[in-house]
């Protein structure tokens, strides 16, 4: 179990940024499909606020899977001494 | 000190805990249970620099600052104590929600209206990431170490509870005041409620004491100096933080928003239901399925809280397609014959100017009702034009109330979707309190807590419904959002997540 967390560590690391590379390319493709000035804005800051939003998190998932990789999750804390 | 409170203190404690937090609930939802209302009111119709303040308030805002009102009220709770931090997001709630009541609308004001409202719904989004995390915690530090699972489910009730009751003062003074006058001014009071129950609920709470806990730690002067530092800057815990939301709360977010918002939505904007019956389905629903919170929160005393909570997240990943395609299917009314219709009555039509042109589109309606008691109204949007003459447009069946059983039916489909509601909700308090330690418990469980409902599921309607709206996406498509993320979690959870409780939480 231990060597797969660590390997899924891997596996976290590499989605964080291509999760965002993922979303950044569908805002810059929704933003071209749009007509007017007003769609336009209107998609770019729907577009925005989810790439805002998103990029702390999938930082915090390479973050994550980084702590895996290093074997930080192979034993948990069993009380608050541990932390 | 004793670690835990006498029985009859206890229920006094989560009866004063849970009032509060469902008001708060109560609060932020009735804002989305009205937004198409508010949009109307508070925002200018032809859009504009406004569709942006439109667009942000109605569908982000609130969610997205929730997770810096449980880094700000969670410090302030591991600084100054847990009852005065969630007396003052209590306050900060009732008083918001009361403003945006009274807020004059667009045509009175301009500008300022969409921006106050905007300001208001802020402070709601800050004030309910501070509340949820006290509560739980509050009533955790209060529970007997077997029974814990229990009595912080009680907490875990009040969102759902919140959305009820928000649904209910909603159909109710609608039902009263009728459609026209509840679209004008009556959607006021709903807003203007809240502050009869805050008052009473500010009063309950005052009366309570300070967390035996927390009160330990001050007494002995080991309260935390520095909560934020000490939550995210210790690698030990800002590891834990980083388990719990992407191994439990991300997952249990998107089952939370998609049982109880999305479904509503899909129901009223995919499959065209009637106004009332889309909610009193979701009434029906809540009102069956709450009681599992409880009983899935006692169980997960006895087996522990991690397989309870990955099971509904598994479930959901199953039965969400099947359940969503029951619902198009029950709802296509298009292939109605002649011969299932009992009577059909054209309703008035109506024109209106397009821009400064002499050209207008007019509506027509047709009131269908079947033998089989359901009934719809098929709209038909026309082109009058001086000089092409009628352009016919395109018809649309809407306001679809369903025969009593297929509504029972979607009544047991609801009721499914918040049962797994229950399953990863009810004892995720109790999870998250155990995970960390006292001095910094209120910010620690806070962050994950909020980001994983506020951000991933907060915007399960938005998202799912963007990318339903994609060239080649099917109504269904918007799915694969709560899927995929319910998934991930259900993977990450399973593999990292331990399922042992820790009986001792007084460190």
């Amino acid at each position: 179990m231990n060597a797969l967390k660590k390997f899924l560590g891997l596996v976290w690391m590499i989605l964080g940024p291509v999760a965002m590379t993922f979303l950044f390319i569908q805002a810059v493709e929704k933003v071209g499909l749009t007509h007017t000035d007003i769609e336009r804005t209107n998609t770019m800051l729907q577009w925005g606020i989810i790439l805002f939003i998103f990029l702390p998190i999938s930082l915090g998932l390479m973050i994550f899977g980084f702590y895996a990789w290093k074997g930080e999750y192979e034993r948990l804390p069993e009380s608050s001494e541990d932390i | 000190m004793s670690e835990t409170s006498p029985k009859n203190n206890i229920f006094k404690v989560i009866g004063a805990s849970s009032l509060g937090t469902l008001i708060e609930w109560y609060d932020f939802y009735i804002f989305g249970s009205l937004a198409v209302i508010i949009g109307h009111q508070l925002f200018p119709e032809d859009a504009g620099a406004s569709a942006l303040i439109n667009t942000l308030a109605i569908f982000a805002a609130g969610f997205i600052v929730r997770p810096f009102g449980a880094l700000v009220f969670g410090r302030l709770g591991d600084l100054i104590g847990r009852k005065y931090t969630f007396l003052l997001t209590l306050v900060l709630m009732g008083g918001s929600t009361f403003f945006i009541g009274l807020i004059p609308s667009y045509k009175s004001i301009g500008y300022a209206a969409p921006i106050l409202v905007l300001i208001l719904r802020l402070i709601q989004g800050l004030a309910l990431g501070g509340e949820y995390g006290g509560a739980a915690t509050y009533v955790a530090e209060h529970a007997p170490k077997d029974k814990r699972g229990f009595f912080t489910s009680w907490i875990q009730t009040t969102a759902t509870l919140g959305l009820f009751l928000s649904l209910g003062v909603i159909v109710i003074t609608k039902n009263i005041l009728g459609a026209e006058t509840f679209g004008d001014w009556g959607w006021r009071i709903p807003f203007l409620l809240s502050i009869l129950l805050v008052v009473v609920s500010i009063y309950i709470r005052m009366k309570m004491h300070e967390s035996p806990m927390f009160s330990k730690l001050k007494a002995e002067g080991n309260i935390s100096k520095n909560p934020l530092k000490e939550s995210f800057n210790n690698k030990a815990n800002f590891k834990m933080v980083l388990l719990a939301l992407f191994g439990a709360t991300m997952g249990q977010g998107v089952i939370w928003y998609t049982g109880q918002f999305y479904a509503q939505s899909f129901l009223e904007n995919t499959c065209k239901l009637d106004f009332n019956d889309s909610r009193y389905i979701l009434l029906w629903g809540i009102a069956f399925a709450t009681p599992f919170f409880v009983i899935f929160g006692a169980w997960s005393d006895k087996v522990g809280r991690k397989w309870i909570m990955l099971s509904g997240m598994l479930l959901g990943i199953i039965f969400y397609r099947p359940i969503y395609q029951t619902f198009l299917d029950d709802t296509d009314f298009s292939k109605v014959e002649q011969s299932d219709i009992l009577t059909s009555k054209a309703l008035p039509s109506s024109a209106l100017l397009i821009g400064n042109s002499t050209d207008s589109l007019r509506t027509s309606a047709t009131q269908i009702i079947l033998k089989n008691g359901a009934s719809f109204n098929m709209v038909k949007t026309d082109t009058v034009s001086s000089q092409r003459g009628i352009l016919s447009g395109g018809e649309m069946l809407k306001d679809k109330v369903l025969p009593i059983p297929v509504f029972w039916k979607f009544v047991g489909l609801i009721f499914f979707q918040i049962l797994l509601v229950t399953m990863v909700y009810g004892p995720i308090a109790a999870f998250l309190v155990e995970l960390f330690p006292t001095k910094i418990r209120y910010t620690s469980m806070s962050l994950p807590y909020h980001i994983g409902n506020g951000v991933f599921g907060g915007l399960v309607p938005f998202i799912a419904t963007l990318i339903a709206s994609f060239a080649g996406s099917t109504p269904l498509s918007g799915l694969w959002y709560p899927i995929g993320i319910a998934a991930l979690s259900l993977i990450i959870g399973t593999i990292y997540l331990s399922n042992k409780k820790d009986d001792s939480i007084n460190d």
